[in-house]
């Protein structure tokens, strides 16, 4: 290997300074689906967690025998199987859960997310630095899902994990939910004042 | 020896064992894994037929709860009259693609906790995704509603979803669906308006139409079949 790998900034680099969603802006398509309530929206953190780290380990251990005209196939079988494997384990150990998210987990499969970090990391380090990787963007993502699930459900429904938080007494003085928010147009504004405010704090990321 | 890993036959072999070890992980996990989904499946079941009676159990306890309440299970014909067979293990989904005639109807009897039978009856349907399905439990009159629990399969959270929600489901306490001797299912309509017919209704979910108009087949679907069985049930109790 030429240069050498930082452990630490590859765990920690994709919490903000390149964080999937708001710096790469991949995986969108999820961001706007599990996000209208908070809980769906930690579970499904976890399990790309649990996804992309398993899968940037075993890419990464089979990464000198993989044909390369075949390597995207090679990696979309390994997250496939993953996938299906994680959704069995939910369905027998944590039936409600597995019954909440039902097709977002199948839906881990096509996050850009997984296929870039395959692609551009696993296929070219180590099976440690690429277990880091894989747990750092999986967070990276997890955080913005969180963030941007707490605002929607805040306003969206006036509760966060189910519970009510805005008190009865707001509505009555005539406080009522922005529908809007549960709609899915408002994760794409809510993911685009992130981005604003998270380029407006890291001037290097403003392009010219 | 090196192995040219450019070439066509290296290929092949390579994605041909990746798909045998693949395939033997995913089939060992589920065989491994079927028992437990299969009773987490049944349970939940049972949780589900238990809410229709608005009795809600600890995990820990459903099976025995179960048991305890629902006092009998079993299958009628369009006709009203019991058939043989199964009530639990009938596929409802399977059951509303047949003609109403030939539909098995499964019914559980459960003693609720005001003392009284209910009548628990189960309904599927679809939603604006996929699968929603539910079950309706009736007072011993045969008419009236004491409860309701609906679920599915991946409607939108926060709209459609909302099916699944005591507030949406709560709405059919009550309701009848007998009126002046015609049965006639509870329609579900967009608050405000009134169905035609005079039948009961209860509102949809704002944001949710293509649910709440599945919700509403559903049930006209599901429980027409039942009317000579719950007409049977009033004309007992009168």
């Amino acid at each position: 290997m030429a240069e050498k790998i930082d452990n630490k900034s590859v765990f920690f680099n994709p919490f903000s300074a390149n964080n999937p969603v708001v710096v790469q802006v991949l995986g969108i398509c999820s961001v706007l689906a599990v996000t209208v309530k908070l809980e769906p929206a930690l579970v499904m953190g976890m399990s790309v967690i649990a996804v992309l780290a398993f899968s940037n380990v075993i890419i990464s251990l089979i990464r000198n025998t993989i044909p390369t005209n075949i390597r995207i196939i090679v990696q979309l079988v390994v997250v496939a199987g993953l996938v299906v494997i994680v959704d069995q384990l939910l369905q027998a150990y944590a039936y409600d859960v597995s019954k909440q998210l039902s097709v977002f987990i199948g839906l881990i499969i096509t996050n850009c997310i997984l296929m870039g970090r395959l692609e551009a990391f696993a296929m070219a380090n180590r099976p440690w630095p690429s277990l880091l990787d894989g747990i750092g963007n999986g967070i990276g993502y997890a955080l913005v899902l969180v963030i941007v699930g707490f605002f929607r459900e805040l306003l969206g429904s006036g509760t966060l994990l189910g519970m009510q938080v805005v008190p009865q007494c707001f509505y009555d003085a005539g406080y009522v939910n922005n529908g809007l928010m549960i709609l899915p147009p408002m994760a794409l504004i809510v993911v685009a004042c992130i981005i604003w405010i998270h380029r407006s704090r890291n001037k290097d990321l403003q392009e010219h | 020896m090196t192995i040219n890993k450019q070439s066509n036959l290296y290929t092949i072999v390579y994605i041909a064992v990746l798909a045998v070890v693949v395939g033997a992980a995913l089939a060992t996990t589920s065989l491994s894994l079927h028992d437990r989904q299969q009773q987490n499946a049944d349970r939940d079941k049972m949780r589900q037929i238990l809410a229709a009676a608005r009795i809600t159990v600890p995990a820990d306890s459903i099976i025995a709860a179960y048991n305890r309440d629902i006092t009998e299970a079993y299958i009628v014909d369009a006709e009203g009259k019991r058939i043989a067979g199964d009530a639990f293990a009938v596929d409802v989904d399977a059951q509303t693609k047949l003609p109403a005639l030939r539909r098995q109807l499964p019914v559980f009897e459960c003693r609720a906790a005001d003392g009284e039978l209910k009548y628990i009856l189960p309904v599927y349907g679809s939603g604006l995704w996929g699968p929603i399905w539910g079950y309706v439990a009736f007072d011993a009159d045969g008419s009236t509603i004491y409860g309701a629990y609906f679920a599915h399969k991946g409607e939108t959270p926060g709209l459609g979803a909302e099916i699944e929600k005591p507030a949406f489901s709560n709405e059919f306490i009550g309701k009848t669906v007998f009126k002046q001797g015609v049965f006639m299912p509870v329609a579900v309509v967009k608050a405000g308006q009134k169905p035609l017919a005079g039948e009961d209704y209860v509102d949809g979910i704002s944001g949710g139409t293509i649910t709440s108009k599945g919700v509403g087949a559903m049930l006209s679907d599901c429980l027409t079949p039942y009317a000579a069985f719950l007409k049977n049930l009033s004309q007992k109790s009168n």
